[in-house]
């Protein structure tokens, strides 16, 4: 029985895909575990192994498609004895789309995407001059950049963690730096997160500049101790003789599906610590200008990131030095009915939510915090003074999050401003489940969000 | 206490030959068919083949008792098959379906069960080994003669609370078995590249534990490997290395562009050094078992497999009533 071969999703944040090769050709035997084509994904060219045993009766994509979504079917497998001519009467393997009876042709195959679109603000106060020049990247490139141009300017800035030099970093942030800056500058370490962390405070204290990555927040758990004890007190206990400049960085929060212990978000545990600075950021400029920011600052900083945030498409400004200040949040979208505050991925939920809104007639006012210590209070009590309703959104668990310190932060010093009580939207208060509908459930949603502000403007 | 390299072979019968094979085979054809349905978008996340490590876990398990306990990392489906999970409730905890062993909570590096003392598919690297170690202590406090199997991996062989570990077992006497799956990646990072030495059974010899270096390809040799260490473990002796030499065919998870090494090194594995054609070769030249004889048990397992794919489709996700249960523990009544 003839059987279609389907884009296979082949990382967790997969949708679509680029056929890069096929190995394969029309007629040819294969079996299972030969190499069937070369496909481009989000993070990395992969090999698709065949899973069974058959011919290859006919190639429905060609090479060098682009964005062929998962599940598109790209071949058709012919058991022993079958023809070309069986071929219609493929039956539509397991997981195609459901409802769709069309037979699978090469057109329904491979829609040629277009790049996605930037994804672009109309901020009040531009962090770059009027008229500069724009140019698309994600945040991929933007990050690695920031780190890329620091790295020229200043001999000390080294990067180390697991897997980021050879395999070019688990997540490709690293693309290339190994080539650049050579191995004694980005450095690939065992799985002993305690340890290199301990190795980078020390080589802090004597006078270097590391960019400790974590291959996700999640392992820093291991080598919080030498973050908190060591990293952050150390300027204090020394009574300002000597600190750690450096930047522990690394995608935090939910991924795609990996489960609980894969999938926190710490931007309260390490925003609740005196002697650190900590950044959140949600756009690719962002990424660049607070990086650069974040490797020249004379203090430990956590540089939290996001995977999802990764692949997503932002105008970062052509300019020759770049960078943000910390402490200077954003805004993204005026409003005159209500304060959405947020920061990080947070910001996908708050803007999304703002659109709905506005379509419904309420005008919210988004900002975007980009770092969480220092926190720019004043540009979110100058806002809620004005719409004197607010709306906080994070993906963190809600007892003590980020959200709870404005409301305390707004009760306190906005009082008499405020016509309805602070909301704070967050993840659900339950470790991250895997199955799929229950992950939905546990993340925050946009529809949280608007009722949350429906709710604060009594509508 | 030393360090020793064995050529021990175990004593066998063509009934445990066959039973080697078939619980190998179905490891394999079950990891396949969990690629492939990650493949189709079914199974998300993380997603760890163990595919040319059979032989490790099945010579192992050959050594073990009733009441004998289990712990690994994320490279957990073989170790729950091999144990005697079903591969129903395996296959539908990697779709999150709440015929999962886990309900679907945990999924593909996290699932239990209390019935076959597994404990687990633990996300972070290193964590398990002092928690086996942890539940060797419990047997020890209870005074029976179970052991634990601690497995980690190579790369896993580096984290400190591993060395935490050994001290506090060869302290206590605890009777664990650190079994280091030697498959010589850590994800792109060769062994070489993250070991200062790289005879990773020597490492307990500081702390005074005897550390055995074995043949992961060759589920007799393991399996003599694991008769020799349960034997020390449950005569009150402590704790004891097991560095089993084997490889992974896939790569790291799902998402792994294999640049660290060549094509060539994973076919001439594949070819020369497979576990389960080693036992087909005994099997065949030895006259134990017929090529129709094979093909029987092949069917079978195929049967199992794709019994289980189905099991895994079909069974409903979790209700949402589900995300805010298990989370705390209520006393029981
Ligand atoms: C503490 C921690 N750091 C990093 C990771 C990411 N990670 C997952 S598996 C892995 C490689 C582990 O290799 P090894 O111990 O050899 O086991 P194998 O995957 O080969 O079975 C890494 C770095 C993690 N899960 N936990
Ligand atoms: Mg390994």
């Amino acid at each position: 029985m003839a059987t279609e071969i389907l884009m296979p999703a082949l990382s967790p944040t997969m949708e679509e895909g680029t056929l890069a090769k096929w190995l394969v050709k029309e007629g040819d035997t294969v079996a299972s575990g030969d190499i069937l084509a070369e496909i481009e994904t989000d993070k990395a060219t992969m090999e698709f192994e065949a899973v069974d045993e058959g011919i290859i009766g006919k190639l429905l994509v060609a090479e060098g498609s682009e964005g062929v979504t998962v599940n598109t079917p790209i071949a058709v497998l012919l058991a022993e004895g079958e023809t070309a001519a069986d071929i219609s009467a493929a039956p539509k393997s397991e997981a195609a789309p459901q409802g769709s009876d069309a037979p699978a042709t090469a057109a329904q195959a491979a829609p040629a995407h277009a790049a996605p679109a930037a994804i672009t603000p109309a901020p009040l106060e531009p962090d770059w001059p009027e008229g500069t020049e724009l140019k698309q990247q994600t945040v991929r490139e933007a990050l690695r950049d920031g780190m890329a141009e620091e790295m020229r300017r200043d001999d000390t800035v080294f990067l180390m963690g697991e897997e980021v030099a050879e395999y070019q970093g688990a997540y490709k942030i690293s693309q290339g730096m190994l080539e650049e800056f050579g191995a004694r500058r980005v450095i690939d370490t065992p799985i002993t997160e305690h340890g290199f962390a301990g190795i980078g405070v020390g080589a802090a204290f004597g006078g270097l500049r590391p960019i400790v990555e974590f291959m996700t927040f999640n392992f820093a758990m291991q080598a919080i101790d030498q973050i908190i004890n060591s990293a952050a007190k150390t300027l204090y206990m020394s009574g300002g003789q000597m600190g750690a400049p450096m930047v522990f960085r690394g995608p935090n929060g939910a991924a795609a599906r990996v489960g609980a212990q894969h999938s926190q978000d710490y931007a309260a545990w390490y925003a609740q610590i005196p002697g650190l600075k900590v950044v959140m950021p949600y756009s690719a400029s962002d990424y660049k200008g607070l990086m650069k920011t974040a490797i020249r600052d004379p203090n430990p900083v956590i540089f939290l990131e996001n995977e999802i945030l990764y692949g997503k498409t932002f105008d970062v400004p052509v300019l020759e030095d770049y960078t943000v200040p910390f402490g200077k949040a954003r805004i993204w979208r005026e409003g005159s009915d209500v304060t959405l505050v947020s920061f990080g991925i947070g910001m996908t939920y708050a803007l999304e939510a703002a659109e709905k809104l506005a379509e419904e007639g309420i005008s919210a006012e988004v900002i975007d915090l980009r770092t969480l210590r220092p926190i720019d209070y004043d540009t979110i009590l100058a806002s809620v003074m004005k719409t004197n309703r607010c709306v906080t959104v994070e993906e963190g668990f809600p007892v003590a999050s980020i959200g709870n310190h404005l409301s305390a932060t707004i009760m306190q010093r906005a009082f008499d401003y405020l016509d309805a009580p602070v909301i704070n939207c967050t993840g659900k208060d339950v470790p991250m489940p895997y199955a799929a509908n229950l992950e939905k459930h546990a993340l925050v949603t946009t529809d949280e969000v608007v009722a949350a502000v429906k709710q604060v403007t009594y509508r | 206490m030393a360090t020793r390299k064995t050529k021990a072979k175990s004593n066998t019968s063509p009934e445990e030959l066959k039973a080697f094979y078939k619980d190998m085979l179905l490891i394999r054809r079950f990891e396949e068919k969990a690629g492939q349905l990650y493949g189709m978008g079914l199974i998300g996340g993380f997603c760890h083949l163990y595919i040319g490590q059979e032989a490790v876990v099945v010579g192992l398990e050959a050594a073990a008792k009733d009441g004998d306990k289990r712990i690994t990392s994320y490279r957990d489906h073989g170790h729950m098959l091999a144990c005697g999970m079903d591969p129903n409730g395996v296959m539908a905890e990697l779709t999150g379906r709440i015929g999962g062993y886990s309900k679907g909570k945990g999924g593909s590096m996290h699932m239990f069960s209390k019935e076959k003392h597994f404990y687990g598919g633990h996300g972070i690297v290193g964590a398990q080994v002092p928690l086996g170690a942890g539940l060797a202590f419990a047997d020890k406090y209870k005074g029976n003669d179970n052991v634990t199997f601690a497995y980690f991996g190579d790369g896993a062989a580096n984290q400190g609370q591993i060395y935490e570990t050994f001290n506090m077992a060869a302290l206590w006497q605890l009777p664990v078995i650190f079994v280091i799956e030697n498959n010589q990646y850590a994800m792109g990072t060769a062994q070489n590249r993250s070991t200062s030495t790289p005879d990773l059974y020597t490492r307990g010899a500081a702390f005074g534990i005897t550390g055995e270096i074995v043949d992961g390809m060759d589920v007799l040799a393991v399996k003599a490997a694991s008769e020799t260490a349960t034997a020390h473990c449950r005569a009150g002796k402590g704790p004891y290395i097991l560095e089993v030499k084997t490889y992974r065919y896939r790569g790291h998870s799902m998402s792994d562009p294999a640049k660290y090494r060549t094509r060539e090194e994973v076919q001439k594995m594949r070819e020369e050094r497979d576990p389960i054609e080693h036992v087909r070769t005994m099997l065949l030249q030895g006259k134990h078992a017929t090529e129709e004889a094979l093909k029987d048990i092949d069917k079978e397992i195929k049967a199992i497999v794709s019994a289980s794919a189905d099991f895994a489709k079909e069974s409903p996700e979790p209700d949402l009533s589900e995300l805010w249960t298990d989370i705390y523990a209520t006393q029981d009544a």
